[in-house]
């Protein structure tokens, strides 16, 4: 524990020394990673490397055993998961975890629920307030269906969609809680190579239009070098090399990582 | 006064465990079925009921001593829960979990009330198998009907823990517990195997039946109800799911209860037991034996 | 905005005309004694199923224990009026009030359990309630606690009814019911949408047990007396059986499956051997057919009735 730097973070998000043990398995050990405002950054490894438990720590869902994790100078080890979500982090999910038996557009007012300000008793008796912000989520959540292209199917039940429209609403619906830094958990899986390829535009018009940070997690080296500015690897809970896409392509341990690894 | 209090506590003791042991012939068929099934089977209790009165019939009428009463009992509910299983429960094997509850719900008001139909609501005295002799050990007291039932208890114990873990039946039985899907992949008749279950899960709470109608002299069609659910409770308080647990969580419970009905009073003896239920659930809610396990995220 | 508000006022005059079809012919004696009873009594388990509804259907959160709140209102409000000579609406306001509180407190710890885990909690708590008011002398004990006034009526039943349908309608389209039905959906994606679990599972909580109170002070004030026979966890059954019956979910479907069973019920009470066998079978088929309910989660709304004129007109 010794070293850790305990002064406020100056970046969006930084992981410090950050380690997780599992029984005795240690999932994660003493990672450092840290994203700035509005960069696109890939998080990559082979199957098991831990990139999904470092994502459920920065997230809150589980707490690091070892090390601080900060967002916007905040302490988060320790914060449930929706006060992360309300810190301003939102992601999506390796399985998609749509509601699914809900409409599509309710899908996204849900994620919209933190900013609406009418209280219970206003929303019983139906008091003026409640009409209005109504009105305004309902449109917000139709603006956001219509960037993904999804305003067709805004009554559909979610589990009707087609995959890749599934994947497309799961971001959405991340989006709607208005975060400064977005997480993707491997939204590529699933995907045939132009799927794949759209997706990568999607990814960086998001966050030029967004204006926000973008943590991307990939097992697929070519969507990652593809898109992000910045990238770390993981192999077996350490983080063994980080860089720009170039330097990591040329990195020997990258490259025995994967190539010795799992060739693919 | 403390020799009192001592007495009085190891007193209670014998008592609790011999009425801990029924629970625990009840709760193994309703953790059985769970395992296997993920299904609250609420026709349990009834199935033990069911048990009581078909032992009931054959000393009764049929003028049988106890070892083939309790065999005939134990088959005749088994034939019952292959049946129920058979009608009620394997066509909604698809359908949301709920509707299957609701549907056991459904056979345990249809148990009840075709036995109070078919036998009246009144209670029925269970004839004396045994010559009730009372030994004594000291101060304390052990009767014979006591000594019975934990010798039958422990002997369907054994028998059901060598079938569980010995025999191809109880191999298959573990891996459809296990995963189901990949049991099927393997060749294993699932059907069957869950049809066995609730034979062998069914057996044993008929058996429970009759040394309940032996140790209390009286049965009567919702007997079954309370025992049903206080069964489940010692299922859940082993951890769901697994045998040695359910063995271990009947005779806890009726330790407890017998001891607050010694020591405090008889009337909080149900809720006793539904308190320990929760102070577990929330402590521990896998159980004593069970594994925590978490969903993956 | 306008057309939600005109729907709502389209309810208000159905039932209003409802009320005054029923109220016409309770007064010109069409209806008897007996099927007055039954009215209440539907009236009563109306509430106690939507407010279930809103617990295991709505939230997801699988409670069976829902006859011990409405004990906890019977014999609060009985005291209010039996032993403290209060009225009625002081007996209505304190017996809602104490069943939402004993929910509130019982609901926080337990809501962390899911599943079956959750199931037979809050049925063991629902027989812990019903044991220890069986063991409090000053309510009567087992004997119950008799010689409460009659001061529940069909009108006081109807309306009471409608209001807290309208609540549970209003609860649902608004941002706090859609954050129970996200946690139904998925617990772990609604968390990570900033909803805060806990609070919703128990909001839901605390208002079901809160009117289940409610029904507890109009049931103990038609019939007389609280007894503790009454509710037992097959009364929980039975309440849980009616959601199931109209649709995990569906408001309307709570109503539904309130009205059809407590009519089944009455009517079988010629035949006390039948009844309940009948009453199971009914059970066991409807599931069997119909698992998903009678209504799935769908509403029945007068949209779903001008859809199925227009379709009948097409053909």
């Amino acid at each position: 524990m010794t070293g850790t730097n305990n002064t406020a973070s100056q970046h969006l998000l930084d992981m410090q020394n950050v380690s997780i043990v599992f029984g005795g398995l240690r999932a994660v050990s003493n990672v450092n990673l840290y994203i700035d405002k509005g960069e696109l950054i890939g998080l990559i490894g082979p199957n098991g490397a831990g990139k999904t438990t470092a994502f459920n720590m920065i997230t809150g869902v589980y707490v690091p055993t070892e090390g601080d994790i900060y967002f916007d100078g905040k302490l988060v080890n320790g914060k449930k998961s929706y006060q992360v979500t309300k810190m301003g982090m939102a992601r999506t999910f390796q399985n998609i975890r749509l509601f699914s038996e809900l409409s599509v557009i309710d899908n996204v007012k849900i994620a919209m629920n933190m900013h609406i300000r009418y209280n219970l008793p206003e929303a019983i008796l139906r008091v003026k307030k409640y009409f209005t912000q109504e009105a305004e989520v309902t449109k917000r959540a139709l603006d956001l269906l219509k960037l993904f292209h999804l305003e067709q199917h805004a009554d559909d039940m979610a589990k009707n969609l087609p995959y890749g429209a599934q994947r497309r609403l799961e971001i959405a619906r991340a989006l709607a809680t208005e975060p400064k830094l977005l997480l993707l958990d491997e939204p590529a899986a699933g995907m045939n190579p132009q799927e794949t390829k759209e997706l990568m535009e999607m990814i960086r018009w998001i966050r030029d239009n967004f204006h926000i940070a973008i943590l991307l997690i990939e097992h697929d080296m070519g969507l990652v070098m593809g898109v992000c500015e910045r990238i770390y690897v993981l192999e077996y809970g350490f983080c063994i090399a980080s860089g720009t896409p170039e330097e990591i392509k040329h990195n020997k341990r990258v490259i025995k990582a994967y190539l010795g690894g799992e060739a693919s | 006064m403390d020799s009192g209090f001592m007495h009085q506590f190891v007193q209670q003791l014998i008592n609790g465990v011999s009425l801990g042991s029924i629970y625990a012939l009840i709760a193994l068929g309703y953790t059985m079925i769970y395992g296997i099934l993920k299904l609250i089977n609420f026709a349990h209790g009834d199935v033990y009921m069911l048990g009581a009165y078909i032992g009931f019939f054959c000393t009764s009428m049929l003028k049988l001593s106890f070892l083939p009463s309790i065999l005939v009992a134990m088959a005749g509910t088994a034939l019952a829960g292959m049946i129920i299983e058979r009608v009620a429960y394997r066509p909604m094997r698809n359908a949301p979990r709920i509707a299957i509850l609701i549907t056991a719900i459904g056979v345990s008001f249809f148990l009840e009330n075709a036995m109070i139909l078919f036998a009246s609501p009144q209670p029925r005295t269970f004839p004396a198998v045994f010559t009730a002799t009372v030994y004594h050990f000291g101060a304390l007291v052990i009767n014979s009907q006591q000594i019975v039932i934990l010798v039958s208890a422990i002997v369907l114990m054994i028998a059901l823990t060598y079938i569980v873990n010995y025999t191809k039946i109880g191999k298959a039985m573990r891996a459809v517990s296990f995963d189901a899907d990949a049991a099927r992949l393997m060749g294993i008749n699932i059907d069957f195997v869950i049809s066995m279950t609730f034979a062998l899960g069914s057996a044993l709470a008929g058996a429970g039946g009759v040394l309940v109608g032996i140790y209390y002299n009286s049965i009567e069609p919702l007997m079954g109800m309370v025992p049903g659910i206080k069964a489940f409770v010692a299922a859940v308080l082993g951890g769901i799911g697994i045998i040695p647990g359910a063995m271990m969580g009947g005779i806890i419970l009726g330790v407890v209860e017998a001891l607050v009905s010694g020591f405090l009073s008889s009337t909080f003896r149900d809720a006793a037991a539904f308190a320990i239920l929760i102070i577990i659930l929330l402590y521990k809610p896998q159980g004593l034996l069970g594994k925590n396990v978490r969903e993956k995220v | 905005m306008n057309s939600l508000r005109k729907a709502d006022l389209k309810a208000l005059i159905a039932a209003a005309v409802l009320f005054a079809i029923i109220y016409g012919l309770l007064q010109a004696d069409v209806i008897g004694a007996f099927w007055e009873l039954n009215l209440v009594l539907i009236g009563i388990n109306i509430i106690l199923a939507t407010s279930l509804n809103m617990i295991n259907g709505y939230t997801g959160q699988f409670s069976i224990g829902h006859a011990g709140f409405l004990a906890v209102g019977a014999y609060v409000g009985a005291i209010m009026t039996v032993k403290l000579g209060f009225n009625m609406v002081a007996a209505l306001l304190a017996g809602t009030a104490a069943a939402g509180l004993l929910g509130f407190l019982v609901g926080l710890p337990t809501l962390r359990l899911n599943g079956d885990y959750l199931a037979i909690a809050t049925l063991g708590l629902g027989e812990i309630i019903r044991i220890c008011i069986l063991n409090i002398d000053y309510v009567g004990g087992a004997a119950g606690l008799m010689g409460i006034p009659r001061l529940t009526s069909f009108p006081l039943v109807f309306w009471i009814m409608v209001a807290i349908l309208f609540f549970i309608k209003n609860f649902k389209n608004s941002a706090h019911g859609r954050a129970c039905l996200a946690i139904r959906e998925n617990e772990i994606a609604a968390d990570t949408m900033g909803i805060d679990t806990t609070k919703y599972k128990v909001m839901a909580f605390t208002l079901g047990a809160a009117f289940a109170g409610t029904a507890g002070v109009l049931f103990s004030h038609y019939f007389f007396i609280a007894h503790p026979a009454s509710f037992t966890f097959m009364r929980s059954f039975d309440i849980l059986t009616m959601v199931v019956l109209g649709g995990l979910g569906s408001m309307t479907g709570s109503v539904m499956g309130a009205v059809v069973l407590t009519f089944i019920s009455a009517a079988l009470a010629d035949f006390p051997q039948w009844r309940m066998i009948i009453y199971s079978l009914t059970m066991i088929i409807l599931m069997l057919y119909r698992p998903q309910g009678l209504f799935g989660s769908k509403e029945l709304s007068l949209q779903m009735f001008q859809s199925l004129k227009i379709g009948g007109k097409k053909k």
